[in-house]
């Protein structure tokens, strides 16, 4: 094999906080994030779909702001804050706590209860990237017209199409927001 | 070279490139800057500097009017929070924003070479499709963007399918007035409608010193887009993208134009307007 494209296999050491837990791990430097958090940290609800920046299902927040982790390399990442949808909840106050099916208690944030009421998810593939792209709207505007939800949210597809319910739950879960006085944490 | 990585790591993903090495820059702190020259004249916009920045930069928006509009129709918001404004104009996709607001603005690109910084002006940096005169051992460290003097109205207006795809053809404008409200200087820039973004100089030429009217744009869109020998493709085809252009062009004059004249307005102060 031509030595000029063989990939290397250095291991390089990145240490992250994801969702508030710090992690070191040694991986290769072609490693994305979205891998990284997948394979090496088992953090299994970011979800990749196109693995070149188009789709969103891979939005994490990377030091607050959202980011396609396909196109983020982990080594960019070192020493980096992560929240992926697993950290979510607690980015956000508390709202209505709920049993999940095998008996769990959970307790679910305003944009997570939203989503539920308003049913903004179907197959729930793209939901992860969605619920991210959506805290990071409601951080910088807590009040958004239906437009400026449309257009924060205009780089995440749902190939089941259910735009107009997650754009109903946005607007919902920004409504409850301000009424419960607080914005995003 | 990797800033942002928004346009080269798909590039990577998809095995368009196979470089021997990456290095990247996005930890360069002292490439991290948006600074105004002291003479007030320019924006200096370091390579580490993401389209988000611009975006929520406190006065920038204000001072450099097109600059917000086109930032804002870059990509979605989770690239624009990665993405650099330096790594858009060397990555020098003819349909992209950043690019055809350097050729506007005649910006200039400052470079870190073997023999040291030098600078190259926009309309000798795009080649073609992708492709800049930038050497591959040298280093865009900064764009150099002209501030609007008084009196100068700026827009951005773009086609895409959809929002935050590629401009199937974008349009920017930049139109100085002089006392008598007539047209001092006019500037006309298109993306999206050939291998690198677009001046229409002919037209500008002809707009100066005339009486501004909505008849004046759309004749100089019309004028522009008839000189232009866009592409077609899957998207669009060129027959269409001549009609968006002359439109696009008709508009973002009379924007600029409103602006102008809102800049010798209430407060006579006759600043820059957004």
């Amino acid at each position: 094999m031509n030595p000029a494209v063989h990939p290397d296999e250095t291991l390089y050491e990145v240490e992250v906080v994801v969702n508030g837990e710090r992690h070191v791990r040694r991986v290769e430097a072609r490693r994305t994030l979205a891998d990284f958090l997948r394979e090496e940290l088992g953090l299994t609800g970011t979800h990749i779909g196109c693995e070149h920046g188009v789709c969103g299902a891979c939005t994490v927040l990377l030091d607050g702001r959202a980011v396609r982790s396909c196109l983020v390399y982990a080594v960019q990442a070192d020493g980096a804050d992560v929240v992926t949808v697993e950290g979510v909840g607690g980015q956000l106050p508390r709202g209505r706590r709920v049993t999940l099916e095998d008996g769990r208690e959970v307790v679910l944030n305003p944009l997570q209860e939203a989503f539920q009421e308003h049913h903004a998810l179907q197959c729930g593939y793209c939901t992860p990237g969605f619920l991210i792209s959506a805290l990071e709207l409601l951080r910088e505007n807590p009040d958004p017209t239906e437009d400026e939800v449309r257009r924060a949210l205009s780089g995440n597809l749902c190939r089941c199409t259910g735009y107009q319910n997650i754009v109903d739950a946005v607007l919902d879960a920004a409504r409850r927001l301000r009424a419960a006085g607080g914005g995003p944490a | 070279m990797l800033a942002g990585g928004q346009s080269l790591v798909p590039m990577l993903h998809m095995r368009l490139v196979r470089p021997v090495a990456l290095v990247d820059i996005h930890r360069a702190a002292d490439l991290d800057f948006i600074e105004f020259t002291p003479e007030g004249e320019s924006v200096r916009i370091g390579a580490a500097v993401r389209h988000a920045d611009l975006l929520r930069h406190p006065v920038l928006g204000a001072r450099l009017p097109v600059l917000r509009e086109a930032v804002a129709h870059v990509a979605h918001p989770a690239i624009r929070n990665r993405g650099t404004a330096v790594g858009s104009v060397c990555h020098a996709d003819p349909a992209a924003e950043m690019p055809a607001v350097l050729a506007l603005l005649d910006g200039e690109v400052e470079v870190l070479g073997a023999a040291g910084l030098y600078t190259v002006p926009a309309d000798a940096f795009f080649l073609t499709y992708f492709t800049t005169v930038l050497p591959p051992e040298d280093v865009a460290v900064a764009l150099r963007l002209p501030l609007p003097a008084p009196g100068t109205g700026q827009a951005f207006m773009e086609v895409a399918r959809r929002e935050g795809d590629f401009a199937l053809v974008g349009a920017a404008a930049c139109l100085r007035l002089d006392a008598d409200g007539r047209v001092a200087e006019a500037r006309l820039a298109f993306c999206g409608v050939g291998d690198t973004p677009v001046r229409a100089r002919e037209v500008e030429a002809q707009l100066a010193g005339t009486v501004p009217s909505a008849a004046a744009w759309r004749e100089a869109g019309a004028a522009a887009a008839a000189h232009l020998e866009p592409e077609s493709d899957a998207h669009a085809s060129a027959a269409y993208r001549r009609e968006v252009a002359a439109y696009l062009a008709a508009r973002v004059l009379e924007a600029a134009h409103r602006r102008a004249e809102g800049a010798f307005g209430a407060d006579g102060r006759g600043g820059a307007a957004g």
